[in-house]
């Protein structure tokens, strides 16, 4: 089992003719996603370089093909558009990779889909690498831009247990992607949520998913600086999640005020510190990961194998 | 972004909200001529002489200073002129100053607080309103959160009529005072939406002492703060004309040029890593094997060789850095870009301080034979098996120099890193991290 995305995802791709939509469409397609076709204004009826159908609207795209997901590589002043075409076409997940798209819009965008009150559409990100089912060929499905090498499929792990990953970033995720991969644990399935203050999904919203989930045996969360999203997430813990958690805060030497690289990085009015986080996570029976580079093994650990 | 205090005031004036009149002077003669015109022009009595520089807590660092006459305008002002000012947040260094606001004083009654952020938990623009104004509203947060007030705004219509009744009479306004302060918080919801502010706060905001004219005094706004969405600029032109280049750090200016996001730091290790997330880890890290981090930088995901050389030229130019840690999980970025940038970077600047490289990911066979092949001319390349192994590889290197050049033990770096890092953050969060404030707002 996993979350979110399988084997049988129909995925079209927002802005599949742009460099990063056409080379992220192809490294999808390699990966055995079931990528349908894509969307671009005025440019319907032409092919991508993959040979995929490209059409005008979300609409005509849904309809020819089917379409239940969506990758959207669309610039940023233009993806809180693109976000809402997808929703009012009736897509159910839509992810977004695109960075740098105003907060403002991302605002207007959450109250328009009435994300966060559990109907209606899924948005993953923005800013985010996106989500991944890991499976060979044909059984897994990837929407985004990780490499679909370092990932495990749950089948074939050799600790015969999987886990789910949620994350705030790109390549920390394929850190514990390829850190749980090397100690023989797979993963059901892999959600970066984005590194922006206002995004769709959060970790709540994928802990509840993985706690239904029978094959997630662990999950791993991957948080940092900023906002109160590990401390929610640390409250949800608490209260019902009885698998093993592990959890890493990037940031701890962060100082305060100083915006790192993510717009929701920033440790500002007190808040958003990563003690505070580790103190909340730690309380909720999490296993703490103190360095980056534990993150695999303080899994296996909490999944009752040495590593 | 963030703009000095008489631009966030020419914005606030420019949406309808009545602010004191000020005039900005770049030295003492025009600073004298300023409070001469107030006196004519407005009939000012007396004159608030302003620093401008975006950090905050100035008038702790004699940044902000009341004055009675022309020639103490002239005086006050050589002084904020001629020397850098020191508050809690410029650091021991201060910044220089290059224009003072000199702005007409009031007859206050009362002070307020009014501002408007974004709530991340609930991801809408949030007015924040209080009657204890003039003060740190985090500190009113921290002590008395009852007397916060705040109302969602929502991100579509804006500030309704209703709302802005709602907290004016929260905040005790009554007669004229309502309107008059419901006015301004329309205007400001106007201005946070209309010009992607991430921030715009009003401190404080007063009631005059009763006139004639106004037997329930003005509701006029004193001192203002507004910074911006940065992912927002592109649409809003006149918004990026107000940054000011001077107040920021000339290697994080030049890093941003080639799509870089960089931030200087205090330590020795320099570090160059793909992802926000991945370089704040990696920060942490060092520090946890008893090394400082002198930099965050990220490369971003699809930087270019000539990205990656300007980038280790900007680490290098630290002559504080006394040993760098690539660290690379290669996804859209290539491990062998990484490589062929650190060869040409190792003929261009040469590395005079160890290097530890540690990649992973897309095209790390190809990027592990390209540095083989070049550690014979790349003497101070290490290649790290995993993070760990990077982390123990470069603090090392760096402690076997400090030793050499200081002559001393390597304990010493371990006391400075655990003195400096560990303390700092952990004694923010006693202060406040507990309260479950959801307030942006910057200290002052």
């Amino acid at each position: 089992m996993s979350i979110l995305v399988d084997g049988n995802t129909k995925v079209i791709c927002q802005g599949i003719t742009g460099s990063a939509g056409s080379f992220h469409t192809k490294g999808c397609l390699d990966y055995g996603t079931k990528m349908v076709g894509g969307v671009v204004p005025n440019k319907g009826g032409t092919k991508d370089p993959s040979g995929l159908p490209v059409f005008n609207t979300c609409y005509e795209a849904v309809e020819a093909t089917g379409a239940d997901a969506t990758m959207i590589f669309v610039p940023p002043a233009f993806a809180a558009d693109a976000i809402l075409e997808a929703a009012d076409a009736g897509i159910g997940l839509i992810v977004c990779i695109t960075e740098g798209i105003p907060v403002l819009d991302m605002m207007r965008v959450r109250r328009a889909l009435a994300l966060g009150s559990g109907k209606g559409p899924r948005l993953i990100g923005p800013n985010c690498p996106g989500v991944i089912t890991p499976g060979v060929h044909g059984k897994g499905c990837k929407i985004g831009i990780m490499p679909g090498y370092i990932h495990k499929p749950a089948d074939k792990a050799e600790s015969k247990k999987a886990v789910g990953i949620i994350s705030r970033s790109g390549t920390l995720t394929y850190e514990a992607v390829w850190q749980t991969s090397n100690l023989g644990i797979g993963q059901t399935t892999c959600v970066g949520i984005g590194g922006d203050p206002v995004r769709g999904l959060n970790f709540v919203d994928c802990l509840v998913l993985f706690n239904a989930d029978a094959q997630t045996d662990g999950i791993v969360l991957i948080g940092e600086i900023g906002g109160t999203d590990e401390e929610k997430a640390a409250e949800f813990i608490k209260n019902h999640v009885r698998k093993p958690v592990v959890a890493f805060i990037a940031g701890r030497t962060a100082p305060p005020g100083r915006r790192m690289g993510h717009a929701g990085a920033i440790i500002s009015g007190g808040e958003g510190s990563a003690e505070s986080k580790l103190a909340a996570l730690k309380d909720a029976g999490c296993h703490i990961a103190d360095s980056p580079g534990d993150i695999g093994s303080t899994m296996a650990r909490a999944l009752g194998f040495s590593a | 972004m963030k703009v000095h205090e008489y631009q966030a005031r020419e914005l606030l004036s420019q949406f309808g909200i009545p602010v004191p009149p000020g005039i900005v002077a770049e030295n003492p003669a025009d600073a004298a001529r300023a409070f001469e015109e107030l006196q004519s022009r407005y009939r000012a009595k007396l004159a608030v002489v302003k620093a401008q520089v975006h950090a905050g807590g100035r008038g702790k660092g004699g940044g902000v200073k009341l004055v009675k006459s022309a020639d103490e305008a002239r005086r006050v002002a050589y002084v904020m002129l001629s020397k850098p000012l020191v508050t809690p947040q410029t650091g021991p260094k201060g910044v220089q100053v290059t224009k003072v606001l000199v702005a007409a004083g009031v007859d206050i009654a009362k002070e307020y607080y009014l501002g408007m952020a974004v709530d991340r938990a609930t991801g809408y623009p949030t007015m924040i309103a209080s009657s204890e104004g003039g003060v740190d509203i985090e500190h009113v947060a921290a002590t008395q959160p009852q007397a916060i007030i705040r109302e969602p705004v929502s991100p579509v219509t804006g500030l309704l009529p209703f709302q802005a009744r709602k907290v004016a009479y929260r905040m005790g306004f009554r007669g004229q005072q309502v309107r008059a302060a419901g006015k301004i918080m329309h205007q400001l919801s106007d201005l946070f939406l209309k010009t992607d502010a991430s921030l715009a706060e009003i401190n404080p905001l007063v009631v005059t002492k009763p006139t004639e004219e106004n037997p329930d005094g003005l509701v006029i706004a004193i001192d203002a703060k507004v910074n911006f969405d940065d992912n927002a600029l592109g649409r809003q032109n006149e918004v990026s004309a107000m940054g000011d280049p001077l107040e920021e750090d000339p290697a994080e200016l030049r890093a941003k040029r080639f799509g870089l996001s960089f931030i200087k730091l205090d330590g020795n290790i320099g570090c160059l890593v793909n992802g926000a997330g991945l370089a704040m880890a990696t920060m942490d890290l060092i520090k946890l094997h008893g090394g400082m981090p002198a930099n965050f930088l990220d490369v971003g995901g699809s930087a270019s060789e000539e990205a990656v050389t300007e980038a280790f030229r900007i680490v290098l130019d630290d002559p504080k850095v006394k040993g760098v840690l690539v660290n690379i999980f290669g996804g859209i970025m290539k491990c062998d870009t990484i490589a062929a940038a650190i060869i040409g970077a190792a003929r261009e600047v040469g590395f005079k301080v160890p290097l530890v490289v540690r990649l992973e990911g897309t095209n790390v066979e190809q990027a592990r034979r390209m540095l083989e092949k070049a550690r014979k001319d790349i003497k101070a390349l290490q290649i790290a098996t995993d993070l760990t192994d990077a982390a123990v590889k470069i603090t090392s290197a760096v402690k076997g120099r400090g030793t050499k050049r200081a002559g001393k033990t390597s304990s010493r770096g371990k006391t400075i890193a655990s003195s400096r890092s560990v303390r700092r953050p952990a004694a923010k969060s006693r202060s406040t991290g507990r309260s479950k404030k959801r307030l942006t707002a910057g200290k002052r």
